[in-house]
């Protein structure tokens, strides 16, 4: 079938809505006789609670009431896992420690919730925290990675005999043998820090429990609707149809949203349980510093095998992964690390040790990104150091170990984050980074303008990296699609959304199977009452796996439509089409009927139907793909260095993108430009800083650094479509993909703009300050 | 992130502004543009139990000529001062200076005065006020006074204010023939707070040579720093690149003391402000020397 709609431009059907202020938030939802929550935090990253006195906040007018963990009685409960646990494979250690609603014995981690007040209003919510009065023995904090893992270290969890919290070895091949057989072998130790999501909208929640109803609503900022209603079901002993969870517009998700449950979702819906009454709670800008997961700290001692002509014969990759104070996500994170350090290459012999450890600060789960830069930030750099040593160009060497096209479906042997070995259903990597190669100008810059520049006494660099990004895993998604009388389409999907264009590619996709204007199309999302199968919106699978599943949907639709006009126009269904909302006869376009007036047809008042007849024209389906596809790119950046103040000026940024068959290039532009923004923040700006405390001493925007859209520099973005064979569209996800490659390519752009001074960058993200102790020490070395 | 409660007065007149703080002293704040000690409410780091807003006070925003240079009146916007023809024309550093602080959203609701009254030893307008040799009226319901700017920050967000004291108004003294200015800071990112800044006005005789060169550093200590023993090796000499260097690395190594954070060591800090130091003043010195061979026309 021709596509109308699908691939097109097609400006999003969201943003009158979201720009004139008319979209539902979280924060606008106001209920009668609505309570305020506010949490008293832990000024301490790891003590014991002695006391808490929280009498004087009870007495304050205005307050409703005070709740700390002796209070909740047997409803206090440490959160379930959110992702299954690890299989037992061979070699795996896995201690599962998930976080409380309230601390009861010990605090893990600085701004962990201590009690809670309810009151008539947020101010005085506020005002009573201070009254009250609690007593913490402070505990020697573990906050260095390497150090957590050391005899003496104090202990996060005092019933583990260390602070280990899991340990995997994947190989694959043989290293060992690989590595007697290579000519050189480049060993670096790469940290990666921690950064924060900074969604612009900080997690909400409004619970109202009705007693007369017996219903439970509450709107939430989650990306997992439907497991939060079937959680919280299970949790406080209700009926799944008695809870309705309801993720309206979200403004950005980002991966920490996914979780579930953070202690102030239990509270919130705790409390209205209690009172009968909606409690509030809107998170502000210092707590989802403290508060809200974060992601990205690794050390890492990796090695690359190579022979003399740049060919790779094998990486090993030892690194230790911050979990944070506890680890409901499990190892997603550090798999995906695993698995994107093989990137778009050939590496046939694989060495991992992994070692998670428990820290004293915020719980780590997926950042857009999801381990995935590390383990990019990681293959790239060897590289280079590895061309750099061979005399090899940066990206001659990348050429020389892409997967060739015919290498596909390619099976890695390595376990991904579903715990299957991780297979590449489709790609063609060497075009994409020829691409950016060509559109960079990467022969002419080398050759004519960095000569050139640099005789000015300008230091400008260049930087060329591939990667992949595993995307669209399952297990599923599902999608009702139903004509309405007035021929409006709604659908209704699990997911939810947090500002990726679903009410747009999504409707395109209805809108080529039911020949309609995808204006035509309303699509609800995120709200259990509507749809309550699926899982949520995470690992770049909407655009994948909930995209599917509503093809599917609207296909069967479109076959409903069909039969039934086929029996009203008296024409076998080959001579109909689906135009502007209607069906007709292709030869004689005045024989038509509308969809609208085809749903009245289809749902009758009175009279008999034939046995089997399901009413009206609608669909649901589920679609769950065999395993994840996996997009791939290539990103290039010319940057400039003024190595006496250490500031980095991006000049130029390409993107490349293989995401498959493209729903809607605007869509799929906007999370590329946007991803980069990220990415750059996780190169020279975004670092949360700790102290040997676990105090988080940047916990605002003043000092935590995002780059603005001064700093962001507009990227050139070209695409090519390898279409996924696992799914009917063809798609694949892109979610994340304009951030993953960032760091590489910055990191390889400083070093080619100061290549003067033989510096090595195996940190992200850098910092001018950093810039300068590096470039010094580079000095130094360089003239001794 | 709610402040903790406080009274609020709006009054419409600095009299009556005036009466506020004599009569709450220490409890009370008077706000401006609120782009500072608003988050400081919020964050409950400040809790007056007073605020006294200064926003309806129509006699406090003003741009005037005052001879050949200028009063600014302490509630003018930043955004004000920056679009103003008059401030171009006689004051160009301060013009200069105005769109790098903050973005155009803060400008538009801070203050000139408000600047002042913060103090952060980052600040570009602190710098600049006293690079130029401004002076600030203070009033109080009691008494009026006039202190020069260098004299007016005497610790880090800390100002000869008294507690019954308003920053009523600035003067700006023209400057003098044969002057250049110059300012350069390097922020993390743009617009934000600098790591290192220096501002310089810098003044020649008619033979050529350095007659005062007043060069102030951001970020540099606890209050702005002025480069005295760097103004000393300047002084009575023609600007040469090398004697410039020497003096900027004499104020970069022994006059200023930049302490450590976050985003910049004091080792980075002090590099950073050496090579400022030599890109102002040579910058400075240009411009006065263009002014001099006849580019005629106002400041
Ligand atoms: C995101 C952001 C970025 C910023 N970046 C910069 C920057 O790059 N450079 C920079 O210099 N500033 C920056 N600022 C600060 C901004 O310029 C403020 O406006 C300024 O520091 C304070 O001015 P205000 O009018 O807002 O004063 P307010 O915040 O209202 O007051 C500040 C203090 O001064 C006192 N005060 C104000 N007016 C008077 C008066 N007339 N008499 C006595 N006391 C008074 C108040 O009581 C208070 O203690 C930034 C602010 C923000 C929010």
């Amino acid at each position: 079938m021709a596509k109308k709609y699908v691939g097109q431009r097609i400006k999003r059907n969201e943003d009158p809505r979201l720009l004139t202020g008319q979209a539902l938030f979280v924060d606008d939802v106001d209920l009668p006789g609505m309570l305020h929550a506010a949490f008293l935090r832990s000024d301490y990253a790891h003590a014991r609670l002695v006391s808490i006195d929280v009498s004087a906040a009870r007495r304050r007018p205005g307050v409703v009431a005070v709740y700390t963990a002796e209070d909740m009685g047997d409803d206090w409960q440490h959160g379930p896992p959110l992702v299954s646990p690890p299989p037992t494979v061979k070699d795996i250690v896995f201690h599962s420690r998930t976080q409380v609603p309230l601390v009861k014995d010990k605090v893990r981690l600085a701004g962990e919730p201590l009690a809670m007040v309810i009151a008539e209003s947020r101010y005085i919510a506020e005002d009573a925290l201070d009254d009250i009065v609690v007593e913490l023995e402070p505990l020697g904090a573990v906050v260095d990675l390497e150090e957590a893992l050391q005899p003496d270290a104090p202990l996060v969890h005092d019933d583990l005999d260390s602070n280990l919290a899991a340990h995997l070895i994947q190989k694959k091949g043989d290293y060992a043998a690989a590595r007697e057989q290579a000519d050189v072998v480049i060993s670096r130790r790469i940290v990666i820090d921690r950064g924060t999501a900074a969604a612009m909208e900080n997690r909400g929640y409004v619970a109202h429990w009705n007693p007369k109803s017996q219903e439970l609503t509450l709107w939430d900022t989650t990306q997992s609707p439907i497991p939060i209603r079937n959680g919280l079901a299970r949790m406080f002993g209700l009926s799944e149809h008695q809870v309705r969870v309801i993720a309206p517009f979200v403004g950005g998700g980002f991966g920490p949203k996914i979780m579930m449950f953070y202690p102030e979702e239990v509270m919130v819906t705790w409390a209205t349980l209690q009172l009968g009454r909606p409690v509030k709670w809107i998170e502000d800008r210092r707590e989802n510093f403290y508060a809200t997961n974060q992601e990205r700290e690794q050390v890492h001692t990796a090695e690359l095998a190579l022979t003399r002509d740049g060919h790779i014969l094998g990486l090993r990759d030892d690194f230790i992964h911050d979990t944070g104070a506890y680890d409901p996500y499990g190892l997603t994170v550090p798999l995906n690390t695993q698995c994107h350090a093989f990137g778009p290459y050939k590496i046939p012999n694989y060495y991992g040790d992994l070692k998670v450890v428990f820290t004293n600060r915020p719980i780590v789960s997926p950042l857009r990104g999801a381990g995935r830069p590390q383990g990019v930030f990681i293959i790239e750099r060897l590289l280079d150091v590895a061309a750099r040593e061979l005399g090899i160009d940066p990206v001659e060497i990348r050429r020389r170990n892409l997967l060739p096209p015919d290498a596909f479906p390619y099976d890695n042997e390595i376990i991904d984050q579903a715990f299957v070995p991780l297979v590449y259903d489709s790609g063609n990597y060497l075009p994409v980074l020829e691409k950016a190669v060509e559109m960079i100008g990467y022969e002419r810059f080398l050759k004519e303008e960095q000569p050139r520049l640099r005789a000015e006494g300008r230091h400008v660099g260049i930087g060329v990296v591939s990667f992949i990004e595993t995307t669209g895993i399952g297990p599923y998604e599902g999608a009702r699609v139903t004509v309405a009388p007035s021929g409006q389409i709604n659908v209704a999907t699990g997911v939810g959304t947090q500002g990726q264009g679903h009410f747009t590619s999504f409707a395109q996709i209805v809108a080529d199977q039911l020949g309609v204007s995808p204006h035509d199309v309303h699509l609800v999302t995120g709200d259990t009452a509507q749809f309550h199968w699926g899982t949520g919106t995470f690992a770049s699978r909407g655009a994948v796996v909930a995209a599917n599943a509503i093809h599917a949907a609207a296909v069967t639709v479109r076959g409903k439509v069909l039969k039934l006009a086929s029996k009203v126009l008296d024409t076998p269904e080959e001579e109909l089409e689906l135009v502007d909302g209607h069906v007709r006869v292709a030869d004689i376009p005045q024989r038509s009927i509308s969809l609208g007036q085809l749903a009245v047809l289809a749902n009758p008042l009175r009279g008999a139907v034939e046995p089997g007849t399901e009413p009206g024209l609608e669909a649901t389906a589920y679609f769950g793909p065999k395993y994840g596809a996996t997009a791939s790119g290539a990103h290039a950046a010319i940057v400039e260095v003024d190595p006496e103040t250490m500031m980095v000026d991006v000049k130029r940024y390409v993107i490349v993108e293989d995401c498959g068959t493209l729903l809607n290039p605007l869509i799929v532009e906007g999370q590329l430009h946007g991803g980069l923004a990220l990415g750059l923040g996780n190169s020279f700006y975004e670092k949360l800083v700790y102290d040997e405390n676990g105090q988080l001493l940047n916990a605002s925007f003043a000092d935590y650094l995002l780059p603005t859209a001064l700093e962001v520099p507009r990227a050139e973005v070209s695409h090519l479509e390898t279409p996924s064979p696992l799914n009917p569209l063809g798609s694949k996800g892109v979610g994340e993909g304009g951030a993953i490659p960032v760091p590489a390519v910055f990191a390889q752009a400083v070093e080619s703009a100061l290549a003067d001074y033989g510096l090595e960058i195996l940190e992200a993200p850098l910092s001018p300050n950093r810039l300068f102790e590096l470039l010094q020490a580079a000095r130094v070395t360089r003239d001794a | 992130m709610k402040p903790a409660p406080f009274k609020y007065y709006a009054p419409v007149t600095v009299d009556e502004a005036l009466a506020h703080l004599a009569e709450h002293g220490y409890e009370a704040k008077p706000l401006a543009g609120g782009q500072s000690l608003i988050p400081l409410l919020n964050f409950r780091l400040a809790r007056p139990s007073v605020i006294v807003d200064l926003n309806n006070i129509s006699e406090l925003f003003y741009i005037r000529p005052d001879d050949g240079g200028l009063l600014i009146g302490a509630m003018t916007r930043q955004r004000q001062v920056e679009h103003d023809p008059l401030v171009a024309e006689r004051a160009p550093l301060v013009h200069e200076v105005m769109p790098q602080i903050a973005y155009p959203q803060i400008r538009t609701r801070g203050t000139f005065g408000g600047s002042l009254a913060h103090a952060d030893p980052s600040a570009e307008l602190v710098a600049v006020n006293i690079a130029l040799n401004g002076r600030f009226r203070l009033r109080s319901q009691a008494a009026e006074r006039w202190v020069p700017a260098d004299e007016f920050f005497v610790g880090l967000f800390t100002t000869a204010l008294e507690p019954e004291e308003l920053l009523v108004e600035v003067a700006l003294p023209p400057m003098p023939p044969r002057s250049g200015w110059a300012f350069q800071q390097i922020t993390r990112r743009h617009h934000d707070f600098c790591i290192a800044g220096v501002a310089v006005v810098v003044t020649l005789n008619d033979r050529g040579q350095c007659e005062q060169a007043r060069m102030v550093f951001l970020s540099a200590g606890d209050r702005p720093v002025i480069a005295h023993q760097a103004a000393e090796m300047l002084k009575g000499h023609a600007p040469s690149p090398e004697l410039i260097q020497a003096a900027a690395e004499k104020a970069a190594r022994d006059e200023i003391d930049p302490g450590s954070d976050i985003h910049a060591s004091a080792e980075y800090r002090r590099h950073l402000a050496g090579v400022l130091a030599r890109r102002v003043l040579t910058q400075a010195f240009e411009r006065a020397k263009a002014r001099e061979t006849g580019k005629s026309g106002n400041w």
